[in-house]
């Protein structure tokens, strides 16, 4: 197989079809799951926390640009910007727009 | 009995939906996340057209996110592709709570698999809240043009912030980068009501970092199934601390 398709590939059996699979079987069971059942608790909160790692991931071991503002700087805007949302109304934009300031201010005055 | 909108016909009702989507709040919110995720995957260094495609195709930020940082950063493809999934059981239920609101006894299954797989967090948000205004005949075109325009405006967007990640200086290019991590984080604690969502959270960006610190492999499920898990016991265990005859 040609070299440059792999990643397309790569797309659809583990970025489609692992994802898609999930949408199908709610098309196909009839009748409604409880949204309060078990399992449905359960893989909630496995989804919650893989995203969490993922973010966790982002920030810790940033790659490209991001690895080139000082680990404190990133932690530190994570930090302000969360405490931004839960201060100003749980707005989800303020809190992005205080972490970026966050993170433009540290990563112009502490550059390596 | 409240009057339902109804259109004259199925491309009314679909022009509908698409202007409900262009004047949502969820319009910025999209464009917000997936200027950050185009940024993300031109740093991994992935192509545009692979970017677009996953957008079309996966149409779920974490999965795309999850998706674009494994493959990029060289995780094993079954350990990214048990995390899609892990992070996909969500739609599930969300596709079988929307289905009743768009079915008729005309309505064939082929006609659902569209809004099926448009289903994600932001048109399932919207679809349930406007779908029940609307006339039972109209929903499944005016649902198809509420989602088909967020899929186009986050794809849009995926390629604005692509080249703006290509074009800018680093420092900027580091702020493009971070709306991915800034914005999954506050919107998962928004969302997250619950003590069993909250410390699935907390345990989640703990076990995150640290087992990928001490390098351990597939860290990333270890971190979340491990987490979630301690999080359902936990909560699970405080739910019924009264039952005693157990």
């Amino acid at each position: 197989m040609s070299a440059d398709l792999w990643p397309y590939v790569v797309l659809m059996l583990v970025g489609f079809l692992p994802n898609e699979a999930w949408r199908l079987v709610g098309l196909v069971l009839a009748r409604g799951l409880n949204e309060q059942s078990e399992i449905v608790l359960w893989s909630r909160a496995v989804a919650t926390a893989i995203l969490a790692g993922v973010v966790a991931k982002l920030v810790v071991f940033a790659s490209g640009s991001l690895a080139t503002i000082p680990l404190g700087v990133r932690i530190g805007a994570v930090v302000i910007g969360f405490a931004a949302f839960l201060l100003i109304r749980r707005s989800p934009l303020a809190g992005v727009l205080v972490g970026e300031a966050v993170l433009l201010a540290g990563g112009y005055f502490f550059a390596p | 009995m409240p009057v339902l909108k109804s259109y004259p016909s199925s491309s009314a009702a679909y022009l509908g939906g698409v202007r409900h989507a262009l004047t949502s709040v969820f319009f910025p919110v999209i464009a917000g996340t997936y200027i950050g995720i185009g940024a993300l995957a031109h740093d991994f260094g992935l192509s545009a057209l692979w970017l677009t495609l996953s957008t079309l195709f996966v149409w779920a930020g974490p999965a795309q996110v999850i998706l674009i940082s494994g493959i990029g950063a060289g995780a094993a493809l079954v350990e990214v592709a048990i995390a899609v999934t892990l992070s996909g059981i969500r739609l599930f239920p969300m596709v079988m709570a929307l289905l009743p609101l768009l079915r008729t006894r005309e309505t064939r299954t082929s006609d659902l698999i569209l809004p099926a797989h448009f289903t994600a967090v932001s048109m399932w948000i919207e679809s349930l809240r406007v779908l029940p205004g609307i006339a039972h005949e109209n929903r499944v075109a005016y649902c198809n043009g509420l989602s088909s325009t967020y899929t186009g405006i986050a794809a849009t967007f995926g390629l604005v912030g692509f080249y703006l990640a290509a074009g800018l200086p680093s420092l900027f290019a580091a702020a493009l980068l971070f709306i991915t991590p800034i914005s999954f984080l506050i919107s998962t604690a928004r969302s997250a009501v619950t003590m069993l969502d909250r410390l699935a959270l907390g345990l989640g960006l703990v076990g995150g970092a640290a087992f990928a610190a001490m390098q351990i492999e597939f860290d990333l499920l270890w971190a979340g199934v491990g987490g979630g898990t301690i999080a359902y016991l936990v909560s699970r265990i405080r739910r019924k601390p009264a039952r005693a005859d157990i």
